[in-house]
Order: structure tokens, then C-alpha cells, then sequence
């Protein structure tokens, strides 16, 4: 929202954006101008698409933020054994992306230093904005194997089962750390990810890597919710940024959870993805009754079966059996809520000619115990959808605390020896 | 090596140009009398002064012409001091340089094609930057290490042609990957010479329109997929060994500075990085490995000559490469049995998580290996 402190701006926040911002965000939103409130200084979406998102807080940036446009999630695993050196990189990372998300540059820029050396930045996102750029740190169960971290690893941080239909591939699944870069402009999240990789090398290698596009969950209330691949609204009742009551009840970590040793996760999350491939083609050739017999939906207006509205309360009973609506409502599950940011994803087509596309799903939760999981069971044993979508990449990260300030970095409550 | 000729002259030009920019950042004098400037049009190359004195100098481009050019700083044998291309009408460019006293040609190439026309200047008197005796050794006997690689390789090679020569397919599908050995640890250097490395490195994608394929990998072709030694392979080899008597008599006049030791060792890493990590260099005989293998120890002879000088500008960087470069070598013994033989495991033989690894190393290898060069010259 704000630029901190420290070198020029290379790429300038945006304050004051108005009307223009407004018609921005709303295209890129779904093109849905009339959706947005026109001159309503108060729309997130609108009013600072270009602008800097404060990487500093009690809760990191990225989860409960206002979802952008685009999306890079990269996996890593760790491959130094000295813990001085890890705890090194993390504070390198968390200075480039306290850098980063202001917008400026890596280290010293991308030209004008020595001659004969690469430069600090990459220097593909010079010019742009800083697209509300957030990154976001995660630390995967296997981590907790490396650098005596067994004790610390938190009760809550469980390695997924394997449930009916998965079909997951070695190298599209786990990772012991993980950066989520979100962004308006695709091109700064891949700066992002791209710089982190590089000051990471010899340290963390990538493990896998998975590029969004068109978000398919809103985090904002009132604005127009978004469309999966399957052309269906996808996330009118996800938990909006502003619902402080539901995200410390859902998705922020409080203070009594967990044990002693979970102590450093408190203000933090856990973040759960999965690549799930859709079969387009075979999709595009079911007939509109059964695509919303499947959802529950129309598709169109979005409204549940039987209402005529979107945000009209779902009546669960006049939905079939199978339904995915009817099966993952909160109120088919006991209340389980969980925050969604997911997005759309196409690696171009398989060889097949086949659109290699789907969902890159991720859900944020205070604990995946009774959060992701039990939901996803249910889910793999009914869903109607099943046919049509096949998880092929999974990974679970504990996501921890907001960096504090200037002089906090990600991963200091579990890492730093005086914490 | 490279897919395009083309490139390999541009990275040749790189190296050289990266080499004597560092002066620009560091002297920074502007002397007046060391800015030369250069009119270049279609037809002419105009020059503001036929001597200067030696040290940094500076050619002021214009392109007054028509065409897009390319303007080279030359040694009068034709290596490059300095060059800038695609230099479009109307365009201004500059190009530093830091050259002792002596005859040097001012080339402006229109179209960027053929010997361009060409001016005599003279770089006269004058004092050189002040140099580190250290650094002057290091050159020297990294200098004398790719004349020894050049010389030892010829008797390899020779085993390797005589097999062909007797048809001996067996034979010459053993000699094959150890007579590239010592091309593979001086790659950078070797390739400088534009004209020898397409001749005898090039791959079967990298030719161009017309160009005839040589050299070691359509010999690895007819060994391996052909499976058969014709009267065409024993011509190629013979050309082979002529093509590299040439380079042998030429290596030891390449142009060397400390910061083209040091940015050569890190292309070196991205030969592997690109060609062989992923099994392309060999993509017949799937002896990847031992250029692998050959790439890192002419990496690490580049690094250990610096290393006196590098070391006391950035001791964490020196830390950080001892550490890489060990890592790199334990991996690499991991594919073969015996640690003083450079007879490796087939690449074809080498999966896909195993191959991650590699990458993984040869990253964590190259990335401080390209700070290397700022050490040097801090």
C-alpha cells in the first residue's frame, strides 16, 4: 500500500490510481465492468491494481490479501545440511522480497555495476509496476527432517494421505519449502520467483514450479467472482480478506493451538495444493444439464439449484447426491471452511493435442486436519466432478507468521536460536 | 559448444569485450586524446586519429550509412580487442578498450558481413593500467595449461583417427571420448578461434545453410548410428586431425586477461549446464559425462590459478566455490568406478531424478562461479 523506506523506486507505486484503476482491475477481474462500483475509492481490487501490497505484519501478505490475477508457486528442496547457511539464505530472501514486493530492484540493480559480473536483478520487471506483488514462505513436512527441526514440526502439519483417484507425479508433488508469488502482471511473479531461485542456488534447488492465471477464488467481498476452466463460478462463499471473525476462526493459527513446539507457527497458516488436470474436451462435450447437475449451479447466473441468485443460500437437499456444491459446503461438513486461492493454469497441450490445463488449487487453513482433508475425502470417495479432474500434483507447507518489521526475516520463529 | 556459428564468434567477442570494459569502471579518466572517433557508412570507415596513446581508449561509433554494421577493434592477426555489432543507421555507440602500444585495425563492417573496411591505427607509448604481478601469473600459466591441453590432445586424437583409418570401429569408439578431453577443458579458449570450432565440434543441428558437416560429432554419428567406417569417415578424420594441428599452432596467441579466465570458467558450467547435462553433446555415444567431467576440471584450473587474488577480495566467494566445486566432483565420481580413469557411466544409462541432481549441482556451481570475474577485478 505504502513504499517503505531505502533506494528510488524503479517501478512506482500507484496511489491515487481513480477511475482508470477501476476499469483496470475490473478487466482483469473478468471484464466485468459493471460489476464494479464505479468511483468507489474503496475497492481493493480496483483501486491499487499496480500499486505496492506492505510485506510487514502480523500474518504474511498473500493469504488473506486480496487475490490478484496471476500466480507463480514454486516448490524447493533444501539441499545444504548447514544451518547457519539456510538461516543465511532466508534472511537474503527475505530482503529481496521486502525489495521486490516495494517494487525496486534485487541488491544493486539490474545495470550499471561492474562490467564483467551479472547484475544483482534479473531486470525483467524494470518499468512495471509492482503489480501488488506478494510472496509468501512455506516450510513442508520434510523440512522438519533437516537441521534438527523434528521437535518443531507442528502436529497440524500432517503429510496428506492418498486419496482415491489421485494419480500424483513424483515431480509436480512435495517440496521442503515453497514461495507463492502473486501478482497482476505475470511477468513480476516470475521475476520473483526467478530472483529468489537464484539467490537460493547451492542452497534450495527448485523442485517444481506452476504459473496461474485467472484467479478462480475471490477474497474480496461484493466483487464479481471469478470462472474455473469449466466455465463455472467457482468461490462465491470463500472467506473474504476483510472477515477478520472467520479467518481467525478458520485460517490464522491462534495462540492455543497445537503444543509448546507449535508455538512459532501461531499467526501463521497451512497452505495445501494441488495440480488438478480437468479433462477439457470431454467436459466441452457433456451436455449443460449434467455440467450443472455436477456443480449444483447454473452456469450462467451461478445460482444453486433452485435459488435465483449467485449469493442466494444454497438449498443443499434439491441438489443430487453427488453434487460438488452439495458436497462441499460448509454445511455438509460440520462448518469446515477453508480460504481458497486458486487458479487456472495451461502448460499448452500433452502431445495428445490435449489441453494440459486445470486448477492449481490452493486452500489456507488453521489446520488441514480438519480443514483440507477430511473434505477432500469426501470429495475423492462422491464427487460427481471425479470424471472429469484427476490430482496429479499435491504438497502441504506450514506457512508461517508475518514478518515483523525491517529487521525480521521468514522463518525466524523456527529457525533463530534465540526464539 | 554452440548450436550457430554465428554465436560462437559473438561469445568469442563477449569475452574479450567483458575483459577490457573493466578498465572503463575503475580508471574511469576520460582522456580526450584516447576518444577515437569512428564514422562508419556503407562504403567508408572514417577515423578521427590514426594514433593514440596506448591504455583505455574509446571508439566513438556513428553509423552514418544505410545498413546496419558492426564496428571491431582489431590485433592485426585478426583477434578481437573490442567489438560492438548491430549498430543500426543513425545509431551512436561507444566501445572501450585498454590496449598496449602497437598496430591494431579499426574494422567497420556494413551489412555486418565479410572483412570490412578497414583502418591501420596505432596505440603509441603511453602507460598500460597498472597491473597485479599475481594476476600476470595466473594468465601466464593458464596460458601454458591450454597450449599443454592442445599438445596432449593431438597424440589422442591421432590414436583415434588411426582406428577410423583402420576401420576399426571398436577401437575408434574407445579413442573417441578422451581425444575431446583437453578441447572440452579449454572450450572457451578454444572456441575463440572461430573458424577451428565449427569445423571440428560442430553438432548435426548447428550447421548452417551449405555448410558441410566435420568434425568429432559426425564421427561419433557413423560410429555409433551407423555403426560402419567409410572411405567418407577416414577423409574426416584425417581433416579432423589437420583442423586441430591448427588450433594446436594457434592457441597459445588467444587473448587472455584475468576476467576472461574467469568468465571462461563460468561458460565452461554452462557448456554443461546446456549441452551436456542434458545429453545433447553426445547424443550417439552418450559419453557426456567425460566432457562433463573435462568442462569442471578446466572450470577449476581457471579458478585455482585466480584464487590467490580472489581470495583476498571475497573470501566467502572462495569459501563458497571450494565447497561447489568439491560437491560437484564428489557427484561426479559417483558415475565411475575408478576415481583416476575417465571411463564414466553412459549418459543414456543416467535417470531423470539423477540428472536433477547434476543440474542441480552444476547451479549451485555456476552462480557464484559468474561472480568470479568481480573478484578478480575488485
Amino acid at each position: 500500500m505504502t513504499e517503505t523506506q531505502g533506494g528510488t523506486p524503479s517501478r512506482r507505486a500507484v496511489i491515487g490510481w481513480g477511475g482508470a484503476g477501476i476499469a483496470l482491475g475490473a478487466v482483469a477481474a473478468g471484464g466485468a465492468v459493471a460489476m464494479t462500483k464505479a468511483g468507489s475509492d474503496l475497492d481493493p481490487v480496483g483501486a491499487e491494481a499496480g500499486g505496492a501490497v506492505e510485506f510487514h505484519g502480523a500474518h504474511q501478505a498473500g493469504i488473506a490479501t486480496p487475490v490478484q490475477d496471476r500466480l507463480h508457486f514454486a516448490a524447493f528442496d533444501v539441499k545444504t545440511d548447514d544451518r547457519a547457511e539456510f538461516v543465511r539464505m532466508l534472511k537474503d530472501w527475505t530482503a529481496a522480497a521486502r525489495r521486490m514486493t516495494a517494487g525496486k530492484e534485487v541488491g544493486e540493480g539490474a545495470y550499471g555495476g561492474l562490467a564483467e559480473a551479472p547484475p544483482d536483478d534479473t531486470g525483467e520487471a524494470l518499468g512495471l509496476k509492482p503489480s501488488r506483488l506478494t510472496l509468501t514462505i512455506g516450510f513442508g513436512p520434510s523440512l522438519f527432517e533437516k537441521f534438527g527441526l523434528r521437535d518443531k514440526r507442528p502436529a497440524a502439519l500432517v503429510d496428506l494421505p492418498k486419496f482415491p483417484g489421485d494419480n500424483l507425479d513424483r515431480s509436480r508433488t512435495g517440496g521442503d519449502l515453497c514461495i507463492q508469488a502473486c501478482a497482476d502482471d505475470p511477468q513480476v511473479a516470475v521475476h520473483a520467483i526467478r530472483n529468489l531461485a537464484r539467490i537460493g542456488f547451492g542452497k534450495v534447488a527448485v523442485r517444481w514450479s506452476q504459473l496461474g492465471f485467472g484467479k478462480t477464488s475471490s477474497t474480496t467481498p461484493d466483487a464479481h467472482t471469478p470462472r474455473n476452466l469449466f466455465g463455472f463460478k467457482d468461490g462465491t462463499r470463500n472467506i473474504a480478506g476483510t472477515e477478520t471473525g472467520r479467518l481467525d476462526k478458520f485460517v490464522w493459527v491462534g495462540d492455543k493451538d497445537g503444543g509448546a513446539n507449535d508455538a512459532w507457527m501461531h499467526g501463521g497458516s497451512y497452505v495445501v495444493a494441488r495440480r488438478i488436470r480437468m479433462n477439457i474436451e470431454t467436459w466441452d462435450r457433456a451436455p449443460l444439464q449434467e455440467q450443472e447437475d455436477i456443480f449444483g449451479r447454473d452456469k450462467g447466473e451461478g445460482a444453486p439449484v433452485g435459488r435465483a441468485k449467485e449469493h442466494d443460500e444454497p438449498f443443499l437437499k434439491a441438489m443430487k447426491p453427488d453434487a460438488h456444491v452439495r458436497l462441499s459446503h460448509p454445511d455438509a461438513n460440520g462448518g469446515i471452511t477453508i480460504l481458497r486461492r486458486g487458479y487456472s493454469f495451461t502448460d499448452g497441450t500433452d502431445g495428445l493435442g490435449r489441453l494440459d490445463a486445470g486448477l492449481f488449487f490452493l486452500a489456507y487453513q488453521r489446520d488441514p486436519r480438519n480443514g483440507f482433508i477430511p473434505l477432500q475425502r469426501k470429495l475423492a470417495a462422491s464427487d460427481a466432478l471425479n470424471q472429469y479432474i484427476q490430482h496429479v500434483g499435491s504438497a502441504i507447507f506450514a506457512v508461517p507468521p508475518g514478518v515483523r518489521d525491517a529487521r525480521d526475516w521468514w522463518g525466524r520463529t523456527l529457525l533463530s536460536e534465540e526464539a | 559448444m554452440r548450436a550457430v556459428r554465428f554465436s560462437v564468434i559473438t561469445a568469442a567477442a563477449a569475452v574479450a569485450l567483458t575483459a577490457v570494459t573493466a578498465c572503463t569502471q575503475k580508471s574511469g579518466t576520460q582522456d580526450a586524446g584516447r576518444v577515437v572517433d569512428v564514422t562508419a557508412k556503407d562504403d567508408s570507415c572514417e577515423v578521427s586519429k590514426k594514433a593514440f596513446p596506448a591504455g583505455h581508449v574509446e571508439l566513438a561509433i556513428e553509423n552514418k550509412g544505410s545498413k546496419v554494421t558492426e564496428v571491431y577493434l582489431l590485433f592485426p592477426d585478426d583477434r578481437i580487442v573490442a567489438e560492438r555489432e548491430n549498430i543500426g543507421p543513425g545509431i551512436k555507440q561507444k566501445v572501450t578498450a585498454e590496449v598496449k602500444a602497437g598496430e591494431y585495425v579499426i574494422a567497420c563492417k556494413p551489412g555486418m558481413k565479410g572483412k570490412g573496411i578497414r583502418q591501420e591505427v596505432k596505440a603509441t607509448g603511453g602507460t598500460v593500467a597498472k597491473r597485479d604481478p599475481k594476476l600476470d601469473a595466473a594468465v601466464a600459466d593458464y596460458r601454458r595449461y591450454v597450449q599443454e591441453q592442445a599438445d596432449e590432445t593431438l597424440p589422442r586424437v591421432e590414436a583415434f583417427v588411426k582406428a577410423i583409418k583402420a576401420g576399426d570401429v571398436p577401437a575408434a569408439k574407445k579413442a573417441y571420448a578422451i581425444s575431446r578431453l583437453g578441447w572440452e577443458r579449454t572450450e572457451p579458449v578454444a572456441e575463440s578461434f572461430g573458424d577451428i570450432d565449427p569445423k571440428v565440434d560442430v553438432r548435426e543441428d548447428g550447421l548452417e545453410d551449405g555448410q558441410k558437416w566435420t568434425g568429432w560429432h559426425r564421427l561419433e554419428k557413423s560410429l555409433w548410428k551407423d555403426g560402419r567406417i567409410g572411405a567418407g569417415e577416414q577423409a574426416l578424420a584425417d581433416q579432423l586431425l589437420t583442423d586441430l594441428q591448427d588450433w594446436q599452432k594457434r592457441v597459445g596467441t588467444a587473448e587472455i586477461t584475468p576476467t576472461s579466465m574467469a568468465n571462461g570458467a563460468k561458460e565452461l558450467l554452462d557448456e554443461v549446464a546446456q549441452g551436456k547435462v542434458t545429453g545433447e553433446e553426445d547424443r550417439y555415444a552418450h559419453t557426456d559425462l567425460v566432457d562433463f567431467k573435462g568442462n569442471v576440471e578446466g572450470a577449476q584450473k581457471a579458478y585455482e590459478l585466480l584464487k590467490p587474488v580472489a581470495a583476498k577480495n571475497d573470501p566467502a566467494l572462495a569459501k563458497e566455490l571450494d565447497k561447489q566445486f568439491a560437491a560437484l566432483e564428489t557427484l561426479l565420481d559417483k558415475y565411475r568406478t575408478d576415481r583416476t580413469s575417465y571411463e564414466f557411466v553412459s549418459y543414456d544409462k543416467v535417470g531423470k531424478d539423477e540428472r536433477k541432481e547434476l543440474s542441480d549441482a552444476v547451479n549451485a556451481l555456476a552462480e557464484p562461479l559468474s561472480k568470479l570475474a568481480a573478484a578478480v577485478v575488485k
